[in-house]
């Protein structure tokens, strides 16, 4: 370890006197020692579980076109049909097991969504319908919608600006 | 001896206490979840109950349920009627220590409620010695428990909610550890009937301090806690003026894979080598290939069961004669860590020993 310049020692954290650098330095030894999930087979997961999740909503829209639908209407019935099948997923235990193989490819899909949603109100029902469910379902996706409606909103200004200046 | 002395004549090192009527364990008591139950020390505990909720409506309900069945095979253990517990040391992890409040409600045994995070098991005990060898009471019952879904619930995310857990997190424990101190046990109590002639007593303790380096990963608290157990074991070694293998087994609470190569290298350095003497209760608990628990068991009924249920066991047996305790606790809240403080850790230590 000692000829690696980059790695810190435990004899190096506690030689340390200075608590601030003690702290970097332990912080340092710590992510050295902590085994970490491999970077690059979570992402292989990922995009393939992410695809398949794709594919299915490809599927649907396959399906909503064939009945006749236009292509926009069948693009809403397939999000709808996606988020109800994350939610009995979630709802049977089963979203939060594919989740753990499929990392982002589960979370990134708008069945990701789905489940952040159903899972606090399933879990916080117990304090009630206003504390409970009222207060706390958007507990994990609150930030995705506060930060997904002002961005819009700022992409809108933007936009706004640059047709000013077009005419 | 005059009174002065007497009271001085306790205190070992700067903090420590070696106990002049050192108070025996005359009941105890380990109820367990399911997982917990199908793990490598599954056999030894007194009741393993399947049902998550414990027949009640929800997690906290269900976590003081479990505690207040310790409660109730713990003193029937020691064959003691729950009017004979002068006091009761305890506490557990949700917040303003509703498991142990609600779960004892029933009891009407005078509680003191104690928290430590996952070392509360470590805290209770040496309240409540300190409380027999003061002469302060006769018995007293030391408790603790943790529910996995109800500390998943507060400290991370619902439990449905799918998210992928760090290679070194560790897995709530769900269950509730008891023991009653005493003089010596009740004749013809089953704990007599078991135990004896063997007797366990609490030598000594030390209370540990808060140990902060500055870590702020939550989902590694192993890393958090490491650097308190470290302190802990070096104060207790320095204040009795002992080597490492003055014990059969130094046993700490929940620090799991991670936590344990950090602790050992740690105390390394202070020119302490325990690695052939260490244990992990969290590490202990689960068979983590099998049943997926990442780095370990966490919370405070690691420890408490792995005491009540194993620990006792082997001492019984005098497998092991002399075992130091060392309950870790990791002391954040969601509040702190969301304001981007670090983790504080904590351990304390107590020494057992079978005669």
């Amino acid at each position: 370890m000692a000829d690696d310049k980059n790695k810190v020692s435990a004899s190096q954290v506690a030689n340390e006197k200075n608590q601030q650098e003690r702290d970097k330095l332990y912080n340092k030894y710590v992510k050295q020692v902590t085994p970490k999930h491999s970077w690059f087979a979570n992402m292989c997961k990922a995009f393939v579980s992410g695809g398949i999740i794709c594919a299915i909503g490809q599927g649907f829209i396959n399906l909503y076109s064939s009945y006749g639908a236009e292509k926009e209407l069948a693009g809403a019935y397939t999000t709808m049909s996606l988020v109800l099948l994350a939610i009995i997923f979630t709802g049977f235990n089963w979203y939060q097991k594919i989740a753990k193989f499929a990392g982002a490819g589960s979370v990134v899909p708008i069945t990701g969504f789905a489940n952040s949603v159903a899972a606090p109100a399933i879990e916080f029902k117990k304090e009630g319908q206003v504390f409970g469910i009222g207060c706390k379902i958007f507990t994990i996706a609150g930030p995705v919608i506060l930060y997904g409606i002002f961005s819009s909103w700022l992409l809108g200004v933007v936009y706004y600006i640059f047709t000013l200046f077009q005419k | 001896m005059t009174q002065t002395s007497a009271k001085q004549s306790k205190m070992v090192g700067k903090q420590s206490l070696q106990f002049s009527n050192p108070p025996a364990i005359i009941g105890c008591a380990s109820i367990a979840g399911k997982k917990e139950g199908e793990g490598p020390l599954g056999a030894f505990f007194n009741v393993v109950e399947e049902d998550p909720m414990f027949g009640q409506k929800t997690w906290e309900e269900a976590e003081s349920k479990m505690l207040g069945m310790a409660v109730d095979v713990a003193i029937h253990n020691a064959g003691l009627k729950k009017s004979d517990i002068r006091y009761l040391v305890g506490g557990d992890l949700l917040g303003q220590l509703i498991a142990t409040s609600f779960g004892i409600e029933n009891f009407e045994i005078p509680l003191l409620g104690v928290y430590g995070a996952c070392s509360t098991m470590g805290e209770s005990i040496v309240v409540a010695s300190m409380i027999i060898d003061g002469g302060f009471a006769d018995k007293t019952l030391a408790i603790t428990s943790s529910h996995f879904a109800g500390a998943e619930k507060q400290f991370r995310f619902p439990l449905a909610y799918g998210s992928q857990r760090p290679k070194a997190a560790t897995w709530t424990v769900t269950g509730s550890g008891a023991v009653i101190l005493g003089q010596e046990p009740e004749k013809d109590s089953e704990f007599a009937k078991q135990f004896s002639p063997v007797m366990i007593k609490v030598k000594g303790v030390t209370i540990g301090k808060i140990v902060d380096f500055g870590l702020k990963d939550s989902l590694n608290m192993g890393a958090c806690m490491a650097p308190a157990a470290c302190e802990t074991i070096a104060q207790n070694l320095k204040d009795f003026k002992i080597q490492p293998d003055y014990y059969d087994r130094i046993i700490t609470g929940d620090l799991g894979v991670v936590g344990k190569d950090i602790l050992i290298d740690l105390l390394k350095q202070k020119g302490y080598d325990i690695s052939s003497n260490h244990m992990d209760c969290g590490i202990e608990i689960f068979d983590s290939e099998a049943q997926d628990t990442h780095a370990g068991g966490s919370g405070c009924g690691c420890s408490a069961i792995t005491l009540t249920g194993y620990i006792l066991q082997k001492l019984r047996k005098q497998d092991w004669n002399r075992v130091l305790f060392v309950p870790t606790g990791a002391l954040l809240s969601t509040v702190s860590y969301n304001e981007g403080q670090s983790v504080p850790g904590i351990a304390h230590a107590v020494m057992l020993e079978s005669c």
